[in-house]
C-alpha cells in the first residue's frame, strides 16, 4: 500500500518536473528567437520607414532651414570629415599605447595603474567627453564650435577602446612566432612590425572599425562641441567650421527644426546613418567571419 | 657583449664599419619606438587624471555660493532664481537605471542562455552577429525610434496623452543594454566547465534544475559583471536618453510624467550657459558626479575579476 503511495507521488512529482523543465525550455526558445526577431525588425522598420524616399539630391543637397526639401549633404561630409580627422590620430597613439602595455611594459605597480586607467577612460560616458572637450576648445582656445575641436574629442572618446584592442590582439600572437623570429636576430622593434603586427591585424582591423562605427553614430560630445549647425556649404574642409554630423542632424531635425518635411528628413536621415554605421561595422567583419567559419568547418 | 661576438663574421664579409651603423641605427630606431610606444600609453592614462582632476576643480566651485546640502538634497533646479538642487537628476537617473535594469537583466540572462545552452551551435553562431547589430546602432537613432514609435504606443497603451517619462527612457535603454549584458553573460556561462553541467545531468537532474543550482552559480560572478557594465552604459547614456525623457526639472512620481536625468540635463543646458557662472559649475558638478559613478562601477568588475582569479 503505502510502496505504491510512494511511487504514485514519485511519479507525479517526476512528472511536475518535467513539465517546469519543458516550460523552461519552451521560455529561453521564445526569448532568444524574440530577441533575435525583435533586432531583425527594428533594423528593417528603421530602413523601411527611410530608404523609398532616398535619392541623391538629398544626400548630397544642402539643408534649408525654412522649405521642404533639404538635403545632409554638409551634415553627411563633416560626419566622415570629422570620423577621419579622429581616426588619423586616435589609430597611431592607440595602437602605441597597446604595443607598449602588451610588450615593452614592465609588470609593476606603476603598469597596473596605466591599465587601470584606460580601463577607466573605455567607461567614462561620452557626454564626459564633450564637457571636457568645451572647457579644452571652446572656452581654453576661445575656437568656438568647430570641426577640429570634435575630431579631437572624439579621438579622446576612441583612444582606450583601441588601446585595449591593441593590447589584446598583440598578446594573443603565439609566442613561438615571436621566439623565431628575434632567434633569428631581428630586434624587438623589428619583430614587432614584421611579425606581431601582421599576426594581430585582423584582431586590430576588428577594433578599428567598431570604434569607427561607434564614432560615426556617437552624437552627445559633437552637439557640445562641434554645435548643431554646418557652414552650410559642401565640401567645407576648414577644420574651424562648425560641424554638426548626421547624427547630431537627426536630432536636431528631430526635435527643434521648423522645416515642414522634419519627419521625412529625420526618417531618411537615421536610414542613412543606419546603413553607414552597419557598413563599417560589416566591411571588415565579413572576412573574419568566414575565417571563423573555416575552422569550426 | 653581442657586439664582441659577431664582430668577427662581420669582419669576414668586409663590412665593419657598415654592419655597426646598421646595429646602431636598429638600436636607435627600437630606442626611439619604445619611448614613442611609452608616451602614448602615458598620454591614454593622462588623459582619464586630467579630466577628473578638471572636471573636479570646475565642479567644486558650485559651492561656493551653492551649498552641499542644496545641491543634493533640494529638488527646487530654478538656475534663473539661483535655485541649484540636483536631486531630480539624480534621482531620476538611479529611476531610470534601476528600471532598465528590471526589464533588461532577465531577458539578457535567458537569451545568453539560450545562445550558450540550449541553441544548436551552428544556430547561436547565426544569432551572436545579429545581436551584435544591437551595439552598432547609434543612440540616436535609438532615440528616434523611440520618439516616434514607442510613446505614440505608449500613450494609445496608457490612454495618457503624456509618453515620455521613466518608462520610455527605459524601455530604450534595456533595448540598448540588452546585447551587452547577453554577449558577456553569454561568454560567462560558455566558461563553465562541461563537467559541471555533465555531472547535473548524470545526477538525473532537469535543464531547469541543472540551470538554476549549477549554471548560474558557476557563472554569477561573469553575469553580475555584464550586469555592471550594462548598468555602466545605461547611467551615461545621453542622446537616446534626450529625446524620450522629457526634459522638465521635477521629480517622477508616475512612470509616465516626464522628467529630466543627469545626462539629460547637460546636454540640453551647457550649450547656452555663460562658461564662468554657478549654473554652469553645476552642470560641470553633475558631469563629475557621473564620472564618479562610472569609474567606481568598474572598480567593482576589477574587483570580481581578481576574486574570479583567486
Amino acid at each position: 500500500m503505502s510502496m505504491s503511495a510512494t511511487g504514485m507521488s514519485d511519479r507525479r512529482q517526476v512528472r511536475r518536473k518535467r513539465r517546469s523543465d519543458r516550460m523552461f525550455t519552451a521560455l529561453v526558445w521564445a526569448v532568444g528567437i524574440g530577441c533575435t526577431l525583435f533586432t531583425l525588425a527594428l533594423i528593417a522598420m528603421i530602413l523601411e520607414k527611410g530608404m523609398p524616399g532616398l535619392s541623391w539630391s538629398f544626400i548630397f543637397g544642402l539643408p534649408s532651414e525654412i522649405d521642404a526639401g533639404g538635403g545632409i549633404g554638409p551634415a553627411l561630409f563633416n560626419s566622415f570629415y570629422i570620423l577621419i580627422l579622429s581616426l588619423a590620430i586616435s589609430i597611431p597613439l592607440g595602437l602605441a599605447a597597446g604595443i607598449y602595455l602588451a610588450e615593452f611594459a614592465p609588470d609593476n605597480k606603476l603598469i597596473g595603474f596605466v591599465r587601470i586607467c584606460v580601463e577607466g577612460l573605455a567607461s567614462v560616458p561620452s557626454l564626459i567627453f564633450g564637457l571636457f572637450g568645451i572647457a579644452l576648445f571652446v572656452e581654453g582656445m576661445g575656437i568656438g564650435l568647430t570641426i577640429l575641436g570634435g575630431a579631437i574629442s572624439l579621438a579622446l572618446l576612441n583612444l582606450p577602446l583601441l588601446t585595449r584592442v591593441t593590447e589584446e590582439a598583440m598578446r594573443s600572437v603565439p609566442p613561438e612566432y615571436k621566439q623565431g623570429s628575434l632567434a633569428l636576430g631581428a630586434t624587438h622593434t623589428q619583430t614587432i612590425f614584421k611579425v606581431c603586427l601582421p599576426v594581430a591585424l585582423n584582431g586590430i582591423m576588428t577594433g578599428i572599425c567598431l570604434t569607427a562605427g561607434r564614432a560615426f553614430g556617437e552624437s552627445a560630445v559633437i552637439v557640445l562641441v562641434a554645435g548643431v549647425s554646418t557652414s552650410g556649404i559642401m565640401w567645407d574642409f576648414d577644420p574651424l567650421s562648425p560641424g554638426a554630423t548626421l547624427a547630431v542632424h537627426l536630432w536636431y531635425v528631430q526635435s527643434e527644426a521648423i522645416v515642414p518635411d522634419a519627419a521625412e528628413i529625420a526618417s531618411k536621415s537615421a536610414a542613412v546613418l543606419l546603413i553607414v554605421v552597419l557598413l563599417i561595422n560589416m566591411v571588415l567583419r565579413i572576412p573574419l567571419w568566414l575565417v571563423d567559419r573555416k575552422k569550426q568547418a | 657583449m653581442s657586439k664582441s661576438i659577431s664582430a668577427p663574421a662581420r669582419q669576414q664579409s668586409g663590412g665593419v664599419p657598415a654592419g655597426i651603423g646598421r646595429r646602431m641605427r636598429l638600436r636607435l630606431a627600437h630606442r626611439s619606438f619604445r619611448i614613442l610606444c611609452a608616451a602614448a600609453a602615458v598620454l591614454v592614462s593622462g588623459v582619464l587624471l586630467t579630466m577628473l582632476f578638471f572636471m573636479f576643480r570646475t565642479g567644486v566651485l558650485t559651492f561656493q555660493s551653492v551649498s552641499l546640502r542644496e545641491f543634493f538634497l533640494s529638488a527646487e533646479w530654478e538656475p534663473e532664481n539661483d535655485k541649484y538642487g540636483a536631486l531630480v537628476f539624480i534621482a531620476g537617473t538611479f529611476m531610470v537605471t534601476a528600471l532598465t535594469l528590471a526589464i533588461a537583466v532577465p531577458i539578457s540572462i535567458l537569451a545568453a542562455l539560450f545562445l550558450a545552452e540550449l541553441a544548436p551551435s551552428r544556430l547561436a553562431r547565426v544569432i551572436r552577429p545579429i545581436l551584435d547589430l544591437l551595439v552598432g546602432i547609434p543612440s540616436v537613432v535609438y532615440g528616434y525610434m523611440g520618439l516616434t514609435l514607442l510613446i505614440p504606443a505608449l500613450r494609445t497603451v496608457t490612454g495618457s496623452n503624456l509618453g515620455d517619462g521613466v518608462l520610455a527612457a527605459s524601455l530604450v535603454l534595456a533595448i540598448m543594454i540588452l546585447p551587452t549584458i547577453t554577449r558577456i553573460s553569454d561568454d560567462a556561462i560558455r566558461t563553465v566547465p562541461r563537467k559541471y553541467i555533465q555531472g547535473s545531468y548524470a545526477l538525473g537532474a532537469t535543464r531547469f534544475q541543472t540551470v538554476t543550482g549549477v549554471i548560474l552559480p558557476a557563472a554569477s560572478r561573469g553575469i553580475v559583471q555584464a550586469c555592471i557594465l550594462g548598468m555602466a552604459r545605461a547611467i551615461g547614456e545621453t542622446m537616446a536618453v534626450v529625446m524620450v525623457i522629457g526634459n522638465t526639472p521635477q521629480l517622477a512620481d508616475s512612470l509616465l510624467k516626464p522628467t529630466s536625468v543627469l545626462t539629460s540635463n547637460i546636454v540640453m543646458q551647457m550649450p547656452n550657459v555663460p562658461f564662468d557662472s554657478t549654473w554652469n559649475n553645476a552642470l560641470y558638478m553633475m558631469g563629475f558626479l557621473l564620472l564618479a559613478i562610472s569609474l567606481l562601477m568598474i572598480a567593482v568588475v576589477r574587483l570580481l575579476q581578481k576574486k574570479g582569479e583567486n
